[in-house]
């Protein structure tokens, strides 16, 4: 966990006057949480961000990890125990793949062996085959290849806590959504505890479990990126995250929790069809889905055409709302049935449902 | 590759100086070195040690006031201190043997001063900006990681800055070699002790002879620090 208590930066300018770059924040992370520190540049998200690995020695206030002061540790000390990625990556170029992941753990003096096996493991969980890659150097690597290096050797001493200023801004939009998710899964299973500076109001919500929205030096919301979209603290928040911040609540929810929700009727595969067009007309929907004895969506039934009808488009429970809403738009459906990977039905997603979903606070 | 490219490269030229130095030795022929074998071997000993006792000087004093220069708390003063070092530079290279004998007397040891403060500033220099040229993400990587100054300078900066400082060796090394001929003027032994006298007393042979040795130790002195240079940064060489 990680607490940051009254963290205040003043600079000294030249003609003798001072500056309050960050102002009395206050901030609490949870174990194994993502904290996000969005704002625009010079809201003093990175100097935030930079006091808690003392790059920057804080005017006023303390950084607590784990409960102890960050003040009491030596700062070697300390930044060995913090990760850090950084937006120009910053590889080593004199140094190959392998020694660059393992730069800390030689630092720290652990056993060799196990580093060099965590760097193997570490590759192989960011999609990069360690035979091809360690004994390369950065410059024969791409941008995106960079960076995935850039956050393993971050983990390479499996910190506590991970900073990360801007991580994915340099990658390519392609590679960046690739990379996001390898960073979120890895993050999800070593639960390490990670605050990421950006002015990425996508990548806050695709990854943050809590934003921080910063404007001249204060936090002035932290929350939940549902709560944030749907109820902005101010117009500066709701300005900044978009005019489009309602719509952007649908990549938050996966059509999987939408369609449990419904609890809408189904038909069984094995009823005749006249027992499921009795069904159909005494509770007065335009269409059923049918289903087999395994619970797998054979189709649909509806009023006003004869036998089963095949769907024209599906929805996977693990897609956001946005796709699922999409391909509604695309195929002009009402609504969508949702599958999970065994093809079994879950329910439907209507756009009905959807535009509930998007008028109801959090 | 590239590396392969670069050696092939050095090869060609290699084979060129080969190529001349067997087109003078047929010329002339062997005949004309003959009598100054014995001297060839000796003196090829003593300019050699010139000039490795001064450029081993020239590296450590260079190497430090190029590291301390670039740190940030003294960066404000690298431009004037340079300058000092300049001194050896900007003055004709007799001069500076000159004076070296005003206060050191004749010999091998003000010969050595000499070529240590001619060799100094692209030491210097190209330690120092080489240093300042390091990408702030780099120092910043290195602080963030949890480096000491001292691992951050041996392990990353000296690394990253290695290719420039390597081409102020050569350059350092080329006006070495190349100045320490005129050592001869103030008592120290070296190939000016065929070229001087050469030109005296009208030996064109002399004159010539430790010319050509005076070219061929730079250039292959040259040749093997350019390689090792190359050896030492398998990741940044261009």
């Amino acid at each position: 966990m990680i607490r940051l208590e009254q963290l205040t930066k003043r600079f000294a300018q030249k003609h003798g006057q001072s500056v309050t770059v960050v102002d009395s924040v206050d901030l609490q992370v949870a174990r194994g949480e993502i904290c996000v520190l969005l704002g625009a540049s010079g809201c003093g998200k990175t100097t935030t961000l930079k006091m808690i690995n003392r790059l920057i020695t804080p005017s006023e206030g303390r950084v607590l990890i784990d409960g102890a002061d960050t003040r009491d540790i030596d700062t070697v000390t300390l930044r060995r125990r913090i990760g850090y990625v950084i937006q120009q990556i910053g590889l080593f170029p004199n140094m190959t793949i392998e020694d660059n992941i393992t730069v800390v753990p030689r630092l720290l003096g652990l056993d060799k062996a196990a580093y060099r096996n965590r760097a193997r493991e570490l590759m192989a969980l960011v999609q990069m085959d360690p035979a091809h890659f360690l004994k390369r150097y950065p410059k024969e690597l791409s941008g995106g290849q960079q960076q995935r290096i850039g956050v393993i050797r971050a983990l390479a001493a499996d910190p506590p806590v991970l900073l990360m200023d801007e991580p994915f801004g340099a990658v390519d939009p392609i590679n960046r959504e690739s990379i996001q998710a390898e960073f979120f899964a890895l993050q999800r299973e070593l639960n390490t505890t990670v605050l990421m500076v950006s002015h990425d109001i996508d990548e806050a919500i695709k990854l943050g479990d809590k934003v921080a929205v910063f404007r001249q030096g204060r936090i002035v919301q932290c929350a939940s990126p549902d709560t944030v979209l749907a109820e902005p603290a101010d117009d500066f928040v709701a300005s900044f995250v978009g005019h489009d911040r309602i719509l952007k609540r649908l990549l938050l929810v996966q059509a999987g929790s939408l369609a449990e929700q419904g609890g809408e009727p189904v038909l069984s595969e094995a009823a005749s069809e006249a027992e499921q067009r009795a069904a159909l007309g005494e509770r007065r929907h335009r269409a059923l889905p049918v289903i087999d004895a395994a619970g797998r969506a054979q189709g649909y039934v509806a009023t006003g055409r004869a036998g089963l009808q095949p769907f024209r488009a599906i929805a996977r429970a693990d897609e956001d709302l946005r796709v699922v809403l999409a391909r509604l738009y695309e195929h002009r459906l009402d609504w969508l049935p949702v599958l999970d990977a065994d093809q079994r039905y879950l329910g439907r997603v209507s756009q009905r449902q959807i535009a509930d979903y998007l008028g109801a606070p959090v | 590759m590239q590396n392969r490219a670069g050696f092939a490269r050095y090869r060609g030229r290699l084979a060129l100086a080969g190529a001349l130095v067997a087109l003078v030795w047929a010329w002339y022929g062997s005949a004309m070195l003959a009598p100054y074998h014995e001297d060839l071997v000796y003196l090829a000993r003593q300019h050699l040690w010139l000039v490795a006792v001064s450029m081993s000087w020239a590296l450590v004093i260079g190497l430090v006031s190029g590291v301390l220069l670039s740190r940030p708390r003294l960066r404000r003063w690298a431009e004037p201190v340079m300058q000092l070092f300049n001194i050896g530079n900007t003055l004709p290279p007799m001069a500076v043997l000159a004076l070296a004998m005003v206060v050191l007397g004749v010999g091998d040891h003000p010969a050595i001063v000499a070529l240590c403060l001619t060799s100094l500033l692209p030491i210097v220099r190209s330690t120092y900006s080489g240093l300042a040229a390091v990408p702030a993400a780099l120092t910043e990587a290195a602080d963030g990681i949890g480096m000491t100054a001292w691992q951050r300078l041996t392990r990353v900066e000296l690394p990253t800055a290695l290719p420039y400082i390597v081409s102020g060796v050569r350059v350092a090394l080329a006006i070495n070699v190349g100045t320490a001929p005129l050592a001869f003027l103030i008592g120290a032994s070296s190939f000016g002790e065929l070229i001087f006298p050469g030109i005296y007393l009208n030996q064109p042979d002399a004159l010539f002879i430790g010319a050509a040795a005076t070219a061929l130790v730079a250039f292959v002195l040259d040749y093997l620090v350019a390689a090792l240079g190359r050896r030492l940064t398998p990741g940044l060489a261009a």
